[in-house]
């Protein structure tokens, strides 16, 4: 067999899990609150920013940056649902999805208008693992195993933790889950900032691998969100394996040709399964 | 004639005899207004059906790249060139559209689907970058004063051709408001079984309104490129774009006749006096500013500035927004 496909393979995989960490973010937020965040990839981009600043800027140590980044993604995601998806609740879905829409123009003008439209990189070289012949970049490797570890750590906390109950629940009915005591308004808040630190641990670790630019979220975001349509919107296990189903089409699509025309196929491919199975590949 | 009719010859007048009276940049700018507001009512003609579509910047890349790439490579005429790229549009429209129909994709699924479609477009565009000049955008050879060519270096030219083909959007949009269609799709867009129940080809009446839609918005992607002499895969098939063209058609109100072209002209005026009262200096000023007043408009606004007057004028059964919208 190629090496060089084996490479492709395994970096594909690499990939798989930091777009599996970011569409379990976006799964999260629309199963339990029941809105798709177009702009959930911007608020990545922030969290790029807060990383690059707090550590080249202000000499922060890396981990120190991460975790504040984490944090500040957070309390901007708790921000963006008081201030926007709270009052559009009661409105058409199609509404909800561009009053966010609104805030990906938002934030990747502002974040122009502050940063300019340079590129800039966190300058940390991590190194190459060789194996044989097959190199493996170290930052894709990090990136990985902390998206399965969070990943991990979320299923933990939605399954064996009261709060992760009452999210499900509400997940499920909506109407009910009031009757039942659970107050909605506390839990949309608690998901909108777990999603967005998830969204603030996916940008501590594309910070390490990409420049940080006002529309690095362009790159990202349309790819996330074909794949939680793919597994089915708001259906994290589904989201995960289409997030390394699609990982895999970008790594060996590009393999055999260029890296635009894997993602032309990755697009194209999303659109023939959308019609095959439109409500997501693990639907029955 | 009733006062309505002579309110239009009036305003037609005025359009007519503007170029006369404004200086070259204002021109330019109601060259913006006129084309743009084109494409903003060509996507509201799915839009105001509950069909919303996040793809658009795909039919207005590929009315803009097919005569460009044609006329370029094989010198052939934009006069022939134009239809083809409209043709190739409503194609795709059907293409996508027909299964989508047939699947019953809607709501979310087809707003991420048709998402999807733009992408596909844009991303194709870079990837030929031997042909299309990739990210870099391309120009389009350069023929002067030419018919045959398309392309009319003085601005005057423009502005008759994007009246014409305005007034022609116009003229679409009213013919679907009367005509029986309308009434059919609006059955579709409150409740897509009963209508099929009452006989209605649902499937017909969709697919119809998606290949109008997509060949005007070809149509206008087309003139942008032969008027601009520049094109570029991010400004004509980005999601960028591609969100634009519904937010204007919101902002405007997309129920309304008028409304898209009032989108166009309130984004427009608001990107250049920005732009102008904010200098090169900052850049970005402009569209955080843009983006705030879209998420406010979203907010307080769903229905656009004519749905304001709409409301007034017709205390109907229309109020409010459509019941297929809000379905889940």
């Amino acid at each position: 067999m190629d090496i060089y496909l084996v490479e492709a393979v395994i970096n594909g995989v690499l990939l798989g899990g930091v777009l599996a960490l970011l569409a379990l973010g976006l799964n999260l937020i629309f199963g339990v609150i029941d809105v798709v965040w177009i702009a959930y990839v911007d608020l990545v981009m922030c969290g790029m920013y807060v990383i690059y600043y707090l550590y080249v800027g202000y000499g922060w140590p890396l981990p120190l940056a991460g975790a504040a980044a984490i944090v500040g993604v957070a309390a901007l995601g708790v921000l963006v649902h008081v201030l926007i998806i709270a009052p559009v609740l009661g409105s058409a879905p199609i509404n909800q999805l561009l009053a966010t829409g609104g805030l990906l123009y938002f934030l990747q003008s502002a974040a122009t208008l502050l940063f300019t439209t340079d590129f800039r990189n966190i300058g940390v070289r991590l190194p190459i693992i060789e194996i044989g012949d097959i190199y493996i970049s170290f930052a894709r490797l990090i990136a990985f195993v902390v998206a399965l570890v969070g990943a991990v750590a979320l299923y933990v906390f939605l399954k064996h933790t009261y709060l992760g109950t009452a999210m499900r629940a509400i997940a499920q009915d909506r109407e009910i889950m009031g009757l039942m005591g659970v107050d909605q308004r506390r839990i949309y808040l608690i998901t909108s900032a777990i999603g967005g630190g998830l969204a603030g641990l996916g940008a501590c670790l594309l910070a390490l691998q990409y420049d940080v630019h006002p529309f690095v979220g362009n790159t990202f975001g349309p790819i996330t969100f074909m794949i939680c349509v793919l597994g089915g919107l708001g259906d994290m296990i589904g989201g995960f394996i289409a997030a390394f189903v699609i990982s895999q089409i970008i790594a060996i699509g590009g393999y055999y040709s260029s890296n635009d025309v894997s993602y032309v196929l990755a697009f194209v491919f999303f659109i023939l399964l959308m019609l095959l199975r439109p409500r997501g590949i693990l639907a029955r | 004639m009733t006062r309505r009719h002579a309110a239009m010859l009036a305003g037609l007048a005025l359009l007519a005899g503007l170029p006369a009276v404004t200086p070259a940049y204002f021109l330019h700018i109601v060259i913006q207004v006129l084309l743009w507001g084109f494409v903003y009512t060509a996507w509201s003609m799915m839009g105001r059906f509950g069909f919303v579509s996040l793809g658009h910047g795909a039919f207005l890349g590929i009315g803009a790249y097919v005569p460009a790439l044609l006329w370029n490579y094989q010198g052939v005429t934009p006069w022939l060139g134009i239809p083809l790229s409209v043709a190739l549009a409503t194609l795709l429209a059907v293409l996508i559209g027909y299964p989508c129909f047939r699947l019953k994709v809607v709501g979310h699924y087809f707003a991420l689907v048709t998402l999807a479609l733009g992408q596909v477009v844009m991303l194709s565009i870079v990837a030929a970058r031997d042909l299309t000049g990739g990210s870099l955008g391309m120009t389009q050879k350069a023929a002067g004063h030419s018919w045959y060519a398309f392309q009319f270096p003085e601005k005057i030219f423009f502005y008759g051709i994007a009246l014409a083909v305005w007034i022609g959007g116009l003229v679409v949009w009213w013919l679907i408001d009367r005509g029986i269609g309308r009434g059919a799709l609006e059955a579709i867009s409150e409740d897509e079984a009963a209508a099929e129940a009452i006989g209605i080809d649902v499937m017909r009446e969709k697919l119809r309104i998606t290949m109008v839609s997509a060949a005007l918005t070809a149509l206008g992607g087309a003139l942008f490129a032969q008027y601009l002499m520049y094109l570029n895969p991010e400004t004509l098939s980005g999601i960028g774009v591609s969100l634009q063209i519904v937010f204007a058609a919101i902002a405007g109100g997309m129920y309304a006749m008028l409304g898209p072209t009032v989108g166009a002209l309130l984004t427009i005026s608001l990107t250049e006096g920005l732009r102008v009262w904010f200098g090169t200096s900052f850049i970005g000023a402009a569209n955080t500013i843009y983006g705030i007043l879209l998420i406010l408009f979203i907010i307080f606004m769903p229905r656009g500035i004519l749905g304001l007057f709409e409301m007034r004028a017709r205390p109907s059964r229309e109020r409010g927004i459509p019941e297929a919208l809000k379905a889940r």
